[in-house]
């Protein structure tokens, strides 16, 4: 395969990303997850609580407010968690790359 | 496998936070001094496609279903200090957008899912660098075996704190949670070993552990020879 330029790999991989959390997260399995299983099974799931911060989730249990159909508020859900997680990360990356350029600080 | 706020009690939850907090940070540290113009926007990809792949929860056996974790993906990817600082970004929007996983059960699912995954993948492929051959195979068979590992110790961090917590009794949880994650690793290893062969087939150059350029090598062996 011809090597393709890291703009595009990424541009790339954030579409596969971005539709992959859109269109098909509204078909993933709903059964419970390894640990959610083994808390149901072993007799301790109704431990678990949310947090008070939680309580006012922006879209609680990836499912976007507001929006009947289950699987369009999933979905959406999705995709602007994932754009928000795509632009969070390179936020983050660009400045802790900025800090650590910064002549501070032990080298070694 | 995120635990929300409820599982593990106070000194439990301290703890991982004081470690994962560490682990992370010099994780930050380290991202600094090796990031540039290229692995940052990569760093966000990565971080964006092990957000997406962990809302696909996929079914294994009786009613359970298991998703992505993604440390063995970003370690590879990334190398593994990157990685703790992918998973802390993709665990913390979990836990305060979608109330998936808790706050104060934050350090402990950065740890679980990030921290102890990424830097067993990294001693893996560091160990396999310095005593298998260099060739695609040994690291496609090294990222499945890195990536199933990954999510075992992950369970089984998760079974000890639950255990230390008082919980559940460890003689329980062990078996329980080690039983269902050995298939759920299962798909770990399948969805870190496809996406990291598409990366290889398209920029080999990105991935600590790739082959050399095996084909230039050849020819200009080749030619010298003529």
């Amino acid at each position: 395969m011809r090597r393709v330029s890291t703009n595009v790999l990424c541009a790339v991989g954030a579409a596969i990303a971005v539709g992959m959390a859109t269109a098909l997260s509204p078909f993933a399995a709903s059964s419970p997850d390894g640990l959610e299983r083994v808390a149901e099974d072993t007799g301790f799931a109704g431990d678990g609580r949310l947090h008070e911060l939680q309580a006012s989730s922006p879209v609680p249990d990836y499912a976007f407010p507001g929006i009947a159909d289950e699987r369009l508020a999933t979905g959406l859900a999705g995709f602007v968690g994932t754009l928000g997680v795509l632009l969070c990360g390179i936020a983050l990356a660009a400045l802790i790359r900025r800090i650590g350029r910064r002549p501070v600080g032990a080298s070694t | 496998m995120h635990i929300p706020d409820g599982f593990l009690d106070n000194d439990v939850a301290l703890a991982t936070g004081v470690i994962a907090a560490a682990a992370v940070g010099y994780g930050v540290r380290r991202a600094g001094r090796t990031l540039d113009e290229r692995t940052v926007p990569l760093l966000g990809v990565t971080a964006a496609f092990v957000f997406a792949a962990q809302m696909l929860n996929f079914p294994v056996a009786g009613g359970t279903s298991g998703h992505f974790l993604g440390a063995a993906l970003a370690a590879v990817l990334l190398g593994p200090w990157t990685a703790t600082v992918v998973l802390s970004v993709v665990v913390t929007a979990q836990a305060f957008m979608f109330a998936d996983g808790g706050i104060t059960a934050l350090g402990a699912n950065i740890l679980n899912m990030g921290v102890i995954g990424a830097l067993a993948v990294g001693g893996l492929m560091l160990a396999a660098r310095r005593i298998l051959p260099r060739r695609r195979s040994v690291l496609l068979g090294v990222t499945a075996v890195g990536a199933w590992s990954a999510v075992m110790l992950g369970a089984l961090a998760t079974a000890l704190q639950l255990a230390a917590s008082g919980t559940v009794p460890l003689g329980t949880v062990v078996p329980a949670m080690l039983g269902v994650h050995a298939l759920i690793g299962i798909g770990e290893a399948a969805i870190t070993v496809t996406a990291v062969a598409a990366v290889l087939a398209a920029r080999p150059d990105l991935i600590a552990g790739a082959p050399p350029a095996a084909p230039a090598v050849r020819h200009t062996a080749i030619v010298q020879e003529a």
